[in-house]
């Protein structure tokens, strides 16, 4: 186990080169030239020529990957273009917002999804069941940014019960500790403003929670459906203790493999798919920080940005893994 | 997941009696009745997109501005949009595009992910070590943001919007034909072609290939769905199809100023997007259980 | 093994425990119980709650707006959004009417002018002060202007397109300012201006602090300090402004509002929705299609807008075919104007037919507009060797402009109409800087963009968007016509209004005729607000002070 995690963090570093490497050159292959944008429409020709030298950018590329890599390592992911402010220092709220509306979806997508696909599966072949199975089928080939949609002309237009778009009241704004409004709120006993943050994350956190929802709950239902199958719970019965509750506890037990399995493969769908929830919800996440980036020419911020998402991404799936390799013996190391 | 599939147990040389395979495939594909239903929304949309231009009531860039924002009516059955065009016809014409997308870039992700995936299955070593890698590192990034990022080094538009998607799901097909040519080398067979001095095109061609059509087939059935949200998604960003083509991402972020005097032109598209993508859902299901069961998981 | 799997799976049900208690409380809608914790809470925390109930209710005002301020020193900025705040943060020596652009005072009380035109001399308002407490007084204004004649033209843009340069330019118009005594300043010009004064009340000539000029340097755009109503005090990029009312504001009994927020919410629909629900108190650029909305609710009121914009397509004139006036003309007449009107508009706007419109002084309606007619379109394309068409790039703005809410769409209306006439085009739109520099040099065929007036002068439409000495700078159309040229510099410095007038009517015919744009429309742009907030005045230049604005 020790060497397979050696092995595997090993394994990273080639990992981690190669995508500071394809973000460094796909940066330097969007149009248009950052000391113009840096400088604005009116600039003069010296200016620009003279910020170009500054910022490096008539060296040749090697130079100016290196350059970049030095100041990885000390962990500076340079200052945004626009707002002249360290990316390192204005990033946090951003990622954060995002890691909220992530896990509320997953704690939604679990919930929902261990529960229906238990239950689906203790009542095999009856409405429920057949009901929780065509919408999880129709859940996976959902487009999150039309159900994003549809729960904003439902629940915002028609019923006006939820808040359309943003993280807080605007009016009312929270203030911020850790930038986990849901924590921050609690921390300061304003149960008001932690309503209002709630009824904020709802809609969006349902868009996103809808595809890893679906699956896990498949998933559960079919590994539940074995378990039901086997001696154990045969046992179990003959015994005569209740049996649904066995069973559910039992199904829990092996939820975490399905769980842990759509949490590795759905994250990356979920920091995706935040992208797109978080246009269609205004929501200050890390998604909407590099898409506006991206439109406003800022490299720095789309540089760092992303490579911090594929980090993460990189680092949760290890962490899956690892946990996968924990948990069922089954999995060979090698 | 990524060791598990790696894990997998050779099969069982089909070679000789992959035609009886296929017939086996079909007759357990038509047992499974969602499979069925797949395969018949598939139909229809395949149906619909090739003969657009013939049974479309009215052309896709009609405009009538004093018509727009027509509900659902005898005339207009989805309704009209903001320019007065026929969102019926639109919608029928969009998945000309959807498809389109959706096969082409599967197709081209095949393409380069096989011919990859065998360099690095066939010839080990450094080539596997270069190749893996950069599928690994390919897979790092978020799909989505991936594609986005590679449309605007590109330029926004329906091409680049479908090559984008082709490239992001490179590293997919790339791993699958990767792990099959490791097991397939292995078998007699092809050590006895080795052996008796056949090329390596030839077992390639003729041996590794074949072997791997059913998991392409399922993978690929499975990917044009996606592929098809992907290119949705892009064109709701803004970043695929350029107007006036009625493309359904498109369709949908237009109808987002309109949704309260007229979500019908919200609601089609997206049912249109769902259906098509659950029908090719279904059918990769049905696939994949009826080629090749040891995939299910 | 299994002792592990075990624990990890206690650990799991935890967690799912957990989760099952933080849903229910998500979902708990139980309004006694979250009276009682509301009670609770009022109790606890009784100060904090009862500052954030008084000024969410009565005192804050929440407007939202398309899009954040690049800017908030203003002399550095040329976007309205940058505009909308700095007006509220900055005084200028005088000012334009609450809903005109008639001169009103502000930081000088009154102002003389000598015959010639040459002089002119404020008198200052005392006691005021800026909001670092420093004082205000005839050395502010001067420190102020000469920083601006100092400048250049990447920094100071305003200044140098409204007084002709800077110092040691050939057409800088303010030779010299001095401080006379305390509060007295005067300005000597080098030519007479006839828009002086107008130039001089636009929003972009606030006077900043001194000492925090030098304090802040460079970063003094993040943290403003002049002498208006508002004080700012927190600025989120991307999300939010807050300004919080200047106590020690000269105008006795205001401002009324306790804070303002300034939020950006890019998107039309989403900002209107917000609305609705109540969440923010005014919504700027509602899109003309959902004034009905606003109607029907109600506790809410529509704000209109003075128009005073043009909306115009732009074709570069250097840009073979439409080098070509045939061309342009046929294109003029392959507009369905009235039909984009009354689509993307619902009639709130007017056909254009010149530059400027109507509103302002010198507007020329003997002008016969190119009417709607394809095939006279044809005819002139035939004559002008284009009889099979051809193909070009149509620019479409990616961002609501008030004289335009939705570009693409009036793109896609005429890319439409010129299907009609065998012309191909293709909608191309890039992010709004990149769109406006590529435009400005020339990369386009044809661009959709558009001109609300600074300051209520002729001068500010004609000789800034068309005259050849603002190729590169504003006259994205590369349009460039000598005796043109020569007619609105007479204008700009002929003291003689009724003169003024009649040069910019026979400039308007010359431009008719040179047909180097398309001009759209004249919209009247249109805010949603609460039903309780009075004193609100939209602004014909786009941008308001809100001094006066209160909540019934």
């Amino acid at each position: 186990m020790f060497s397979y995690t050696i092995r595997r963090l090993l394994m990273l570093i080639p990992v981690l080169f190669g995508m500071t490497f394809i973000v460094f050159f796909m940066i330097r292959a969007i149009p248009g030239d950052p000391a113009q944008v840096i400088l604005g429409q009116l600039a003069t020709e010296e200016a620009i020529n003279s910020l170009r030298a500054e910022l490096g950018l008539d060296q040749p590329w090697f130079t100016q990957y290196f350059e970049y890599l030095k100041q990885l390592f000390t962990l500076d992911l340079g200052e945004s273009l626009r707002t002249k402010t360290e990316v390192s220092e204005e990033i946090w709220p951003y990622l954060a917002a995002t890691f909220e509306l992530s896990f509320v979806a997953l704690i939604i997508a679990v919930v929902v999804g261990v529960n229906a696909g238990i239950i689906s599966a203790w009542f095999q072949k009856s409405w429920f069941d057949y009901t929780a199975m065509v919408v999880a089928l129709v859940g996976v080939s959902m487009p999150i940014f039309w159900l994003g949609l549809m729960e904003q002309w439902m629940f915002s237009v028609q019923l006006d019960w939820l808040p359309p778009s943003k993280r807080e009241n605007v009016k009312n704004p929270v203030e911020t500790i850790t930038h986990f409004y849901l924590i921050d709120t609690l921390i300061q006993g304003r149960m008001d403003q932690f309503i209002d943050v709630v009824k904020h994350l709802i809609m969006p956190g349902i868009a996103l929670a809808t595809i890893p929802m679906a699956i896990i709950a498949r998933i559960t239902r079919s590994s539940m459906l074995e378990v039901m199958r086997s001696d154990y719970i045969r046992t179990a019965r003959a015994k005569g203790q209740k049996m649904f509750w066995v069973v559910y506890k039992h199904s829990l037990k092996n939820a975490v493999i399905p769980v842990l399995t759509v949490i590795g493969l759905q994250t990356g769908l979920l920091l995706g798919g935040a992208i797109l929830t978080e246009t269609i919800f205004s929501w200050p996440g890390i998604g909407r920080y590099i898409y506006n980036a991206i439109e406003f020419r800022d490299y720095p911020v789309i540089q760092s940005g992303i490579l911090i998402v594929a980090t993460i991404f990189v680092m949760i799936n290890l962490i899956v893994d690892l946990l996968y390799a924990l948990i069922d013996p089954r999995i060979k190391y090698n | 997941m990524a060791e598990l599939a790696r894990n997998n147990a050779p099969q069982k040389s089909l070679r000789g009696n992959s035609f009886l395979l296929w017939i086996e495939a079909w007759k357990s594909f038509k047992k499974n009745k969602l499979a069925v239903v797949g395969l018949f929304i598939v139909i229809v949309f395949i149906f619909l997109a090739l003969s657009a231009p013939y049974i479309t009531p009215e052309g896709i860039n009609d405009q009538k501005l004093a018509d727009r924002l027509l509900p659902p009516s005898s005339e207009h059955w989805l309704g009209t949009d903001d320019f007065g065009r026929d969102i019926l016809s639109r919608v029928i014409h969009g998945a000309r595009i959807s498809l389109w997308v959706g096969f082409v870039s599967v197709i081209g992700s095949i393409v380069v992910g096989c011919f990859l995936g065998i360099l690095a299955g066939y010839y080990g070593r450094w080539v596997d070590t270069i190749i893996s890698r950069f599928f690994d590192i390919m897979l790092a990034f978020p799909s989505i943001l991936l594609a986005i990022a590679i449309v605007s080094v590109l330029g926004p538009s329906l091409r680049n919007a479908l090559i984008a998607i082709a490239i992001i799901n490179v590293p997919n097909f790339g791993r699958l034909i990767r792990s099959k040519v490791l097991s397939i080398k292995q078998e007699e067979y092809v050590t006895a072609a080795k052996a008796i001095g056949m090329r390596d095109r030839r077992i390639l061609f003729f041996h590794i290939l074949p072997n791997s059509m059913a998991p392409i087939i399922v993978q690929g059935t499975l990917a044009i769905a996606t592929a098809i949200i992907e290119a949705a998604a892009l064109g709701f960003l803004g970043l695929g199809a350029e107007p006036p083509a009625p493309e359904w991402g498109k369709m949908l972020a237009d109808s987002k100023n309109y949704l309260v005097q007229a979500p019908w032109t919200m609601f089609f598209p997206g049912i249109a997007i769902m259906l098509t993508v659950l029908g090719f859902n279904l059918m990769g299901d049905g696939l994949r259980d009826a080629l090749d069961p040891r995939m299910k998981n | 093994m299994k002792k592990k799997s075990l624990f990890l799976s206690l650990v799991f049900i935890f967690i799912l425990g957990i989760a099952l208690v933080g849903c229910s409380t998500s979902t708990t809608e139980n309004p006694p119980e979250q009276g009682e914790t509301n009670d609770n809470n009022e109790e606890t925390n009784d100060d904090q709650n009862q500052q954030s109930e008084d000024s969410s209710s009565e005192s804050t005002l929440v407007f939202g707006r398309g899009a954040d301020s690049v800017d908030l020193d203003p002399a550095l900025v040329t976007d309205g959004e940058s505009i909308k705040v700095t007006l509220n943060i900055y005084d200028t020596l005088v000012k334009y009417g609450d809903l005109d652009t008639s001169i009103e005072p502000s930081l000088a009380t009154d102002w003389t002018t000598s015959d010639d035109g040459l002089t002119y001399t404020f008198n200052l308002r005392e006691g005021v002060k800026f909001h670092d407490g420093t004082d205000f007084n005839a050395e502010a204004v001067v420190y102020n202007f000469e920083r601006w004649a100092n400048g250049d033209k990447s920094s100071f843009y305003y200044y140098s397109s409204m007084f002709g340069g800077f110092k040691g330019d050939e057409g800088h118009v303010i030779q010299e300012v001095k401080a006379v005594d305390e509060l007295t300043v005067e300005f000597t010009l080098s030519r007479p201006q006839a828009p002086f004064l107008q130039n001089v009340a636009m929003p972009p000539f606030g006077i900043a602090s001194p000492t925090a000029l030098e304090e802040y340097g460079e970063s003094f755009t993040e943290n403003p300090v002049g002498t208006g109503p508002f004080v700012f005090q927190e600025w989120k990029r991307n999300d939010r402004i807050v300004l919080v009312k200047n106590e020690n504001y000269w105008m006795e009994g205001y401002p009324k509002l306790e804070s303002v927020i300034f939020v950006s919410i890019p998107d039309n629909a989403t900002r209107l929705n917000e609305l609705i629900a109540g969440e923010i108190d005014i919504a700027d650029g509602v899109s003309p299609n959902d004034n009905t909305r606003v109607e029907e609710e109600s506790d809410l009121q529509l704000f209109v807008r003075p128009s005073m914009n043009v909306g115009y397509l732009g074709l570069t004139n250097t840009r073979p075919p439409f080098d070509n006036k045939l061309v342009r003309q046929a294109l003029n007449h392959a507009v369905d104007k009235e039909g984009i009107i009354a689509a993307f508009y619902s009639g709130q706007a007017v056909p254009a037919k010149n530059p400027l419109p109507p509103v302002i002084a010198g507007y020329n309606d003997d002008i016969d507009p190119y009417p709607y007619d394809l095939e006279r379109a044809k005819e002139l394309l035939a004559e002008a060797g284009y009889a099979d068409g051809f193909e070009m790039e149509l620019w479409a703005m990616p961002v609501p402009r008030p004289y335009m809410p939705d570009g693409q769409k009036v793109a896609e209306v005429i890319q439409n109409s010129f299907a009609q006439i065998g012309v191909s085009a293709k909608i191309v739109s890039y992010e709004w800087a990149t769109y406006l520099e590529k435009a400005r040099n020339g990369e386009a065929d044809a661009f959709l963009l558009g001109w609300t007036g600074d300051n209520g002068d002729a001068d500010n439409f004609m000789y800034v968007l068309l005259d050849k000495d603002n190729i590169g700078s504003n006259n994205y159309a590369y349009y460039s016509n000598d005796q043109l040229h020569d007619i609105l510099i007479d204008a700009q410095s002929n003291p003689d209004q009724a003169k003024r007038e009649e040069l910019y009517k026979q400039a308007q015919e010359i431009i008719h005729e040179d047909a180097p744009w398309i001009p759209l429309v004249h919209s009247t742009p249109i805010l949603g607000g609460k039903n309780n907030i009075k004193d609100f005045f939209a602004h014909p230049t786009g941008s308001q002070s809100l001094t006066k604005v209160y909540f019934e």
